[in-house]
């Protein structure tokens, strides 16, 4: 059983279990969409959105959707106890975590499709003038935060407070994700955008995700054999 | 790296969770075709020595080993000689049976993960319902197709942690025979159950558990409940 195979089935298993309950699709995009909803409500005043204010909005609602996410997948798992059937296959450990975490980042990808023309529009903000830079800003990004994410998850499925652990844990350990993914995404709302300081941030971006998915890979198998 | 064995041995092992003592010093020995009968009451630590077997947990002292393998060096090789049927019955109820079987035989690398499936699905007896969600079936049901799950890849040793749960006689008797049939072919069955009836004459050997401890271990148990009373009552449980 290759790594790779295992990581696939993992994903396809996620996702068309997803795709008949669409139950983390649903909650993630209502919650994402109610978030930037207030956040206009109380920021956009008589038709003029507060400059720069698109990019931290857009980036909390990631976050926080992502949270909501990240909870219910392995929730799931723990309900059934399917978890320990997916530690108990002759496959690599680490596979199980790529799967999961490809699952994750598919699910994150589909919310962003919705919130960045929704940011767009309610806050007047040029997100999509430079297509390229942005999917590279918000890939990466998601990847940095969905990496930690999904190793805390899979962590905490046995704890009793994880709702309240998962925000707590994560939050402190991906602020530099957020950070780099707020003043990328800012750096490209700039009337004369600089892309070398883009090219800058979402090379951070990439180092955080490299450095992140490594940890998790070489830390899951012992975190999750007791 | 493919590895077989045709025993387990556990040697003094324990598990502490905390300051909580799971099991202490249990040592045992199951042979290639035997059933070995892990008895006692709620808390005795039998689905801790289920776990301990799966290598889903680690001792905190003792050691366990199939043949002449540890689980540690060998890890997804020694899991693919594995097969457990927990409390839980480990399946996805928003897929199908045939779904959840095609996943697992899948993650055990089986050439043709649909064709074992729907040989699993008609040995459970429940090919008429392949592709109906999990959730849609009684808890009967879903015992048999977890037992296929956890059966799937032809395990060497198969570990069973209160298998008769929600199962009506029919489907209870046929599991019986499915035991004898496992036996038959040369697999190791560790069966944890509460169900002193139905284990009556199955079993090769028993393992009386109480409070984590090792009561007594006893060779082919003629009268399972008039034993189990008589081995209990030496400590004062019946």
């Amino acid at each position: 059983m290759t790594f790779g195979r295992t990581a696939w089935l993992v994903l396809r298993k996620d996702l068309t279990v997803e795709v008949r309950s669409l139950e983390i699709a649903y909650t993630t995009l209502f919650f994402a969409i109610s978030c930037v909803l207030f956040f206009a409500f109380a920021l956009v005043k008589e038709g003029k959105a507060p400059e720069d204010g698109a990019a931290g909005i857009l980036w909390i609602a990631i976050a926080f959707a992502g949270t909501l996410a990240l909870g219910r997948t392995f929730e799931r798992e723990r309900q059934s106890e399917t978890l320990r059937a997916l530690l108990m296959a002759p496959a690599a450990r680490p596979a199980i975590y790529v799967g999961k975490l490809l699952g994750i980042i598919a699910l994150l990808s589909a919310a962003e499709l919705v919130l960045v023309p929704l940011v767009a529009f309610l806050f007047q903000a040029p997100l999509l003038s430079h297509p390229f830079w942005l999917s590279a800003v918000l890939i990466s990004g998601t990847i940095g935060f969905s990496a930690v994410g999904t190793l805390f998850s899979a962590m905490l499925v046995r704890a009793r407070s994880r709702d309240v652990l998962l925000p707590v844990l994560l939050y402190p350990i991906t602020v530099p994700v957020i950070i780099a993914g707020v003043r990328a995404t800012a750096a490209l709302l700039e009337p004369d955008v600089e892309l070398s300081l883009v090219r800058f941030w979402v090379a951070l971006l990439v180092a955080l995700d490299v450095v992140f998915v490594t940890l998790a890979l070489w830390t899951f198998e012992p975190l999750m054999t007791d | 790296m493919i590895i077989d064995f045709d025993q387990v041995t556990a040697a003094d092992v324990s598990r502490h969770f905390g300051r909580r003592r799971a099991l202490s010093r249990i040592s045992f020995r199951a042979g290639s075709g035997t059933i070995l009968g892990l008895l006692g009451p709620n808390g005795a630590g039998k689905s801790t020595m289920i776990a301990l077997l799966a290598t889903l947990m680690r001792p905190s002292e003792g050691d366990i080993r199939y043949g002449p393998h540890t689980s540690k060096p060998t890890g997804a090789s020694l899991r693919r000689t594995i097969g457990i049927l927990g409390h839980d019955l480990f399946l996805y109820p928003e897929l199908t049976a045939h779904e959840n079987l095609t996943f697992f035989a899948g993650l055990y690398g089986a050439a043709n993960a649909r064709a074992a499936a729907s040989a699993a699905l008609e040995q459970a007896g429940l090919s008429d319902r392949a592709d109906d969600p999990i959730a849609s079936f009684s808890r009967g049901m879903r015992q048999r197709v977890a037992l296929e799950r956890a059966l799937i890849h032809r395990p060497r040793l198969v570990l069973l942690d209160e298998p008769f749960t929600g199962l009506d006689d029919a489907s209870a008797a046929a599991l019986v025979g499915r035991l004898r049939g496992l036996r038959a072919e040369g697999a190791i069955v560790v069966l944890a159950t509460h169900d002193l009836d139905l284990a009556d004459g199955l079993l090769d050997s028993a393992l009386f558990l109480r409070d984590g401890r090792m009561v007594d271990t006893v060779a082919r148990p003629d009268a399972l409940r008039s034993t189990y009373r008589t081995v209990m009552g030496r400590t004062g449980v019946s």
